[in-house]
């Protein structure tokens, strides 16, 4: 399609755009005490990209602006989430004492820039715009998780971030220009057809996979590229944590799953219920081994781990490892398990995380002793983080518990060369047990009852309610949900 | 109500628990009423059931069929039949018990309660489920309530106890998930349908695979050695009615998970793994009653006894015989009541003396008569004294063992050892008996007041009824002799035709 009749389909990254506009220069009419009145036209601009987006849906898959960008359901799945992140972010932000009398006005026009960059990413077809759209995430994340610029954790987690950043984008940059020079082109759908008619180059092929994985794999913070995680979840402010931990993450995926999906797979039977990998390249094995070592890794560390957002940090890493388990079946049925638990898991972490952060501001405390008797002090919210422990913990009646059963059915339907991966997983679920019930135990059983319940700060109460109570209700009827992740599962192919 | 029963038996307490949430917390009265009215009335609904119960057919009966996620075939299908409908009578009976033992709670007695019910539902929905999936949510659900039960409300070393409690289940759980995905997968087209499962024949090697990860997930849950060790730290730690509804239910899920599941689903493997599990089974009751013989804390005694009657389950089933497989599921309903007194007495003794070790008493049926009355009689129910339920279950197993039809020289070994547990068993009950009831009362406990008349309603109705299976066991057995008979007949054919 080009340029012109383009612009329909683009409306919600304009109106996106538009909302960024309006935030920089309304924030100039505001004073410092007040920056946080932009949160409300942060909000209000999310919801008529949110109404924008779910105008533009349609069913087939078209490529926009000649073959740069794709807008099939597969991308309108993941932008629905980064929409409802943002959102859930820019509100909560709003009423966080950590963030109080600081820069609201930047803070919610760098998250809807992200936003705007992970929209690109979940939709790119071309190698260059998959580039921009990373560093457009990357930078402003750095700018972000440096926000609280008095506070040495920020700075070092921001300048962390950079480094870690920097090394690993410019690796795969590196890769691309490898695959740009073996194929001549940088359309990704281009690239897979040409390198599954040219069995030459087996070991440039691997070489550049590899190093494409380290710029994605730092997206989603997969091993050996994590290092980064939990240093800047716990430096960063509370707010863009959750952020982070949900939505870039997400977008790594959606780019992950479109490149491999498209680049990295044997044309025969393209948009089959399975497909193979490239003959020359043999990436499931490479990620079935990161993703065993993912999630292995992450849960053991964040047994030893005593603050809770760092214990959420490496529990984020475990569940990039769960959702790796999806890809390696090369399967539509392993697709629809990690866009499915892509969805319980944006709803559970980013409440646990919410939750992290209010607690923080009404009690002080992000160690797992400051959560003593919490069901005393607060119950609703103990309830609640109690919710999303089971849920990440993978316990039903949640809809975690359903993510990692459409995971684990995916591996089983696959066959019973990936058993032991699906042994591997279901070993790790019991294993992060422990560490979730160590924030349980905590709420429920330590400390002792106190007369009189905290009083509640109502806005990011409400929020918090909003995230749990789906997770319990997907968890006894996720055939909505289900249903929408079955309808996303179509990636532009262009031929 | 008829068509519904089985939901109604399931979701009343799910309705008593939110009914509880929304009572203000500091009206404790109010709240233990509604549990009690609620446990009642599905205590209610489930003696209906035992009334029109069909003992003649081995078809699943009060069947509820629907659709619940179309897209993978998951059902929402319930039925109970002989195997099942006693373990219902026994979860509503001891459900409502407990809450007349829980009545004097006083920490946050509002959350109690709320989770006690949701712990009712949680088991009640195990034993009715004919779909695995559905099963399979009850089963972890379950799991949630305890954890808290016993980590809130618990004794001293309940944070150690209630988290080793749940890692163990769930570590079964996950392999329990991973066996269930398999035979799903299997069957074309997939399904969770339990009744269908039981007809595909499958390949040897799969079901063994099958059979040890189904077998684990349960046998932690019986719990089988080497898999126990969390038993004994749980029903310590726990408060008195939780201990009631863990020995009294949840040991039985295991042995119910392996009749309903691996029995007519797996018949090959079931025949490859009989002597092993009579095996298990005879380990079970020897090294259950040596353990509890070396305790001299009372709950812990009574836990160990716990393992050593479950032990009798395991060989009357492992044997395959009719009489053996009749001994077992009845031995689970005998040991539920029998297992339930004797918590409920200990928690008795233990509210009045914060004690339970049974060298610091001595004397006591000088002081509390009635209570030294009734616990000679649970103690005597549990080493299987003639006249009581228990004596007629074991010697059932026993009968069974010894006519195994397969390996039979081996099996008449096991049952010739499992003849020594009845003797250990005896030997506990009666010295434990000894030390806390006679000889000199101990002056310290000069004050001690007698059972009083809750407690006693607790514990008569389930003496009543050990006393009268042990003359009569028919009521029971007659429920469930044609679908224990249904399930040999399933192992024994759907194995001859396999090796065929």
């Amino acid at each position: 399609m080009d340029n012109i009749s383009s612009l329909n389909y683009f409306i919600p990254e304009l109106m996106l755009t538009l909302t960024i506009l309006v935030l920089i220069v309304y924030d100039l009419f505001l004073k410092k005490e007040e920056s946080n009145y932009t949160a409300y036209v942060a909000a209000a601009g999310l919801v008529f990209t949110l109404v924008t987006l779910l105008s533009s849906y349609s069913n087939v898959e078209t490529s926009l602006f000649l073959g740069m960008i794709a807008h099939d359901p597969f991308s309108f799945f993941f932008k629905f989430l980064f929409v409802l992140t943002a959102f859930f972010t820019v509100v909560i932000s709003s009423t966080s004492l950590e963030m109080k009398g600081k820069f609201h006005g930047e803070f919610n026009t760098f998250v809807l820039l992200i936003t705007l960059g992970m929209f690109l990413l979940a939709s790119a077809m071309n190698l260059l715009l998959v580039y921009i759209a990373f560093e457009l995430v990357s930078v402003t994340s750095y700018i972000v998780s440096g926000y609280l610029k008095d506070s040495k954790r920020g700075s070092e987690a921001a300048l962390k971030y950079v480094i870690y950043g920097g090394v690993s984008s410019g690796i795969m940059l590196y890769g691309f220009s490898l695959l740009y020079g073996l194929t001549g082109t940088l359309d990704i759908s281009e690239i897979g057809r040409i390198l599954s008619q040219n069995n030459s180059g087996d070991l440039t092929v691997l070489v550049s996979f590899l190093m494409i994985l380290a710029g994605f794999g730092y997206k989603i913070a997969s091993v050996p590229f994590h290092f980064w995680a939990p240093d800047v979840y716990e430096g960063s402010p509370t707010a863009f944590t959750a952020f982070l931990s949900v939505g870039p993450k997400a977008a790594g995926f959606a780019l992950l799953i479109r490149f491999l999906n498209t680049a990295f797979v044997s044309q025969d039977n393209v948009n089959m219920a399975s497909w193979g990998a490239l003959e020359q390249l043999a990436w499931p094995e490479i990620m079935m081994w990161i993703s065993a070592i993912t999630m292995t890794l992450g849960n053991l560390v964040a047994l030893k781990q005593d603050n809770v957002k760092r214990l959420l940090a490496y529990s984020s890493i475990a569940h990039a490892g769960y959702v790796l388990m999806g890809i390696v079946v090369l399967t539509q049925d392993g697709l629809f398990a990690m866009m499915f638990y892509l969805s319980a898991y944006y709803l559970m972490n980013l409440g646990a995380f919410f939750v992290v952060l209010n607690v923080a501001d009404r009690f002080g405390s992000e160690e797992i002793d400051g959560y003593n008797g919490l069901v005393y002090k607060a119950p609703f919210l103990a309830v609640c983080m109690g919710i999303f422990m089971f849920s990440l913990a993978g316990i039903p009646p949640t809809v975690g518990f359903i993510g990692k059963f459409y995971l684990f059915a995916a591996l089983i339907k696959g066959g019973s060369a990936y058993y032991p991966l699906a042994i591997i997983g279901a070993l790790n679920s019991v294993v992060s047990l422990y560490y979730y019930a160590r924030v349980l135990r905590a709420m429920f059983v330590r400390g002792e009852a106190v007369d009189s319940e905290m009083p509640i700060i109502k806005t990011p109460v409400a929020v918090i309610g909003m995230l749990a109570f789906p997770v319990l209700l997907l968890g006894l009827y996720w055939a909505p949900l289900s249903d929408f992740a079955h309808a996303s599962l179509k990636l532009l192919i262009i031929h | 109500m008829q068509n519904h029963l089985l939901s109604a038996l399931t979701f009343i307490p799910v309705l008593g628990m939110f009914a509880i949430l929304f009572i203000p917390r500091d009206k404790t009265y109010v709240i233990k009423v509604v549990a009690a009215v609620t446990t009642g009335l599905q205590l209610w609904l489930a003696v209906q059931m035992f009334l029109v119960f069909d003992r003649t057919t081995t078809a699943m009966q009060f069947v509820e069929h629907y659709s619940w996620i179309p897209a993978f075939n998951i059902e929402y299908f319930m039925g109970i039949d002989g195997l099942s409908a006693p373990m219902v009578l026994l979860t509503a009976l001891l459900s409502f018990i407990c809450i007349f033992a829980s009545w004097n709670i006083d920490k946050a007695v509002k959350g109690y309660f709320a989770l006690f019910l949701l712990l009712d539902a949680g088991m009640m929905g195990v034993f009715v489920s004919i779909d695995f999936f559905l099963f399979y949510i009850f089963w972890e659900v379950m799991l949630l309530p305890m954890y808290f039960l016993i980590g809130i409300w618990g004794g001293p070393r309940r944070e150690y106890a209630s988290i080793k409690f749940f890692l163990y289940t769930l570590f079964g759980s996950v392999l329990l998930l991973l066996a269930m995905l398999a035979l799903y997968f299997y069957n074309e087209p997939h399904t969770f349908n339990m009744l269908t499962l039981m007809q595909t024949k499958y390949d040897y090697n799969f079901q063994i695979w099958v059979f040890l990860a189904l077998f684990i997930g349960f046998a932690i849950k019986v719990p089988i050695f080497p898999f126990h060790t969390w038993l004994p730290d749980a029903h310590v730690e726990a408060p008195t009615a939780v201990s009631v509804i863990l020995a009294g239910v949840l040991l039985k899920m295991g042995i119910y998970g392996i009749l309903r599941i691996n029995f007519p689903v797996l018949p090959d493997a079931t025949l490859w793994f009989a002597v092993p599990l009579g095996v298990l089974g005879v380990i079970n009751i020897i090294y259950g009653a040596l353990c509890a013989l070396a305790q001299t804390d009372l709950k812990r005694l009574v836990a160990y006894s716990s393992i050593s009657h479950m032990g009798f389950c395991l060989l009357g089933m492992a044997a395959l015989t009719t009489a053996g497989m009749n001994g077992a599921v009845l031995q689970m309903f005998n040991h539920g009541t029998i297992s339930a007194m004797l918590f409920l007495l200990v928690g008795v003794i233990y509210d009045r003396t914060h004690i339970r070790d049974v060298d610091g008493f001595g004397g006591l049926a000088v002081r509390m008569p009635i209570y030294g009355g009734m616990v000679a009689l649970a103690f005597f129910a549990g080493l299987g004294l003639p006249g009581f339920s228990g004596f007629i279950s074991e010697a059932l197993t026993l009968i069974g063992g010894f006519g195994a039809e397969h390996n039979s020289s081996t099996f008449r070994w096991l049952t010739g050892l499992a003849v020594m547990g009845i003797v250990l068993n005896a030997a506990y009950f009666l010295w434990a008996y000894q030390k806390i009831f006679l000889g000199k009362l101990n002056e310290k406990w000069a004050g001690l007041s007698e059972i009083s008349g809750r407690e006693l309603f607790t514990v008569v109705p389930l003496a009543i009824i050990t006393i009268i299976l042990g003359f009569y066991p028919m009521p029971i057995l007659g429920m469930m002799s044609e679908t224990m008979n249904g399930i040999i007949e399933m192992v024994k054919s759907g194995a001859i035709t396999a090796l065929q």
